[in-house]
């Protein structure tokens, strides 16, 4: 069952990896859905 | 001069129905050009409405009153233009709000999804898998156990590499991982809040989200693991016609020769990569929203080539909002992975408890020669002549 115990140590590491990299590239949908551009921050 | 009188008055009287019949007549003169109560009562039944006339109805700046005239201000479009302006998306609208939904105030097609999503879809999916948990028990007592029919040899022979296992694992514990979460999330606002209470339910949707949502990584990464891998060995071929038209042999004793995968393996195999495949697309479509539309297109192209028309249907409905987008991606992930959730029902049954030495497969890689022999017997006897001539060689 050596294969299946690295399936699910590779389960949690690409799971964890994955969210890792993308909140590192600062992917979220707040980040997509919002713009600083015409909001007037210094008024 | 009185017959002539009443001669012009009666081809007056009979002129005036056929002039009449010429004007064509409005229906929905009674309302003003509003909805009447038909409409309403047709929309209620789920009978399309051509609601164009009140697409229309969304006011006229020309017809606004001069400023210098009493309510001039106002404008020419009135509350209710300005609603319907918003609700079928020609509003003119600004918004501080990035991204191709935020100019969506109003989703008319909303409604239909959600009654969809929380009614027929449920059903969907409670009678299919259900019914086929149902009909594998049923199976399981009228079949048994499917046992190797020969004398064990006591002797194994391998039947997957360890990478194999790997990778079937890999999609294996994901693919359960994402059903579960992936049932939770469908029945969570009709089933577990109800019985749990939202705060209950909050904190496991949150749980349930980060796992579906990265996990999906996982599985996608072991369906091209196992597609590079066994590809090969699921290609069709002329066995695979014998061993269906025995039925693999279930019913009425036999065992039809077969490779490395029998042609019901390879239907399973097909099936996971095909729905698998979709499976992932609709979801990358929704991990990433508004960023992969692929409905829109489809459906534009399946419009020009006339299909809906081959089943009777009317046109597929094009453009679609920012948010119909996501609506049909929703659906189509669950619709198609609930279909593959009832097929690896099938697979795990197969797998495990319906057939005696079919786990150890994939438990320990190794088989027992007698059932590889019955089961897959040219690729049995391939293998083992490769073993004796590596034998003799040495």
């Amino acid at each position: 069952m050596k294969p299946f115990l690295i399936a699910l140590v590779a389960l949690v590491a690409i799971s964890v990896g994955a969210n890792q990299i993308l909140t590192e590239i600062g992917f979220s949908t707040s980040t997509a859905g919002t713009s600083t551009g015409n909001v007037r921050l210094t008024d | 001069m009185m017959r002539l009188f009443g001669l012009i008055v009666l081809l007056w009287t009979l002129a005036v129905p056929v002039i009449a019949q010429d004007v064509p007549v409005d229906p929905r003169a009674s309302t003003g050009g509003a909805q009447t109560l038909e409409d309403i009562l047709r929309r209620q039944e789920g009978i399309a409405v051509d609601d164009q006339f009140r697409r229309d109805l969304t006011g006229d700046p020309e017809a606004a009153a001069a400023t210098v005239d009493q309510l001039g201000t106002l404008g020419g479009a009135s509350d209710p233009d300005l609603w319907r302006a918003i609700r079928y998306g020609t509003a003119d609208i600004t918004t501080q709000a990035r991204g191709p939904a935020a100019k969506t105030l109003i989703q008319d097609g909303g409604m239909w999804w959600l009654q969809f999503r929380e009614g027929p879809l449920l059903k969907i999916a409670i009678y299919l898998l259900g019914g086929t948990l149902l009909l594998l028990t049923l199976f399981y007592f009228i079949r048994g156990r499917i046992r190797i029919d020969g004398e064990k040899t006591g002797r194994t022979i391998t039947r997957f590499k360890a990478f194999e296992r790997f990778g079937h694992w890999l999609l294996a514990s994901s693919f359960i991982l994402l059903g579960i979460t992936g049932l939770l999330s469908l029945f969570g606002r009709k089933v577990l809040i109800p019985a749990f209470g939202h705060e209950a339910f909050s904190a496991l949707a949150n749980l349930s989200k980060w796992i579906h949502n990265n996990i999906s990584w996982a599985f996608m990464v072991a369906l091209i693991i196992i597609f590079v891998v066994w590809v090969v060995h699921n290609l069709p071929d002329k066995t695979d016609l014998q061993w269906l038209a025995k039925g693999g042999g279930i019913f009425g004793g036999g065992h039809p020769p077969a490779k490395k995968f029998n042609a019901g393996q390879k239907l399973i195999f097909w099936a996971v990569i095909v729905l698998g495949t979709s499976i992932s697309l609709s979801g990358l479509s929704l991990l990433f929203p508004f960023e992969f539309n692929l409905f829109g297109h489809t459906f534009s192209t399946l419009n020009g080539w006339g299909a809906p028309g081959w089943f009777g249907l009317a046109d597929l409905p094009y453009p679609l909002a920012p948010q119909e987008e996501m609506q049909y991606a929703q659906l189509w992930h669950a619709i198609v992975s609930i279909i593959l959730t009832a097929i690896i029902f099938a697979h795990i049954y197969l797998g495990s408890v319906g057939m005696e030495g079919a786990f150890d497969a994939m438990a320990k890689g190794e088989v027992e020669e007698q059932w590889a022999r019955e089961h897959h017997s040219i690729w049995a006897q391939r293998v083992i002549d490769d073993e004796t001539r590596r034998t003799g060689a040495n």
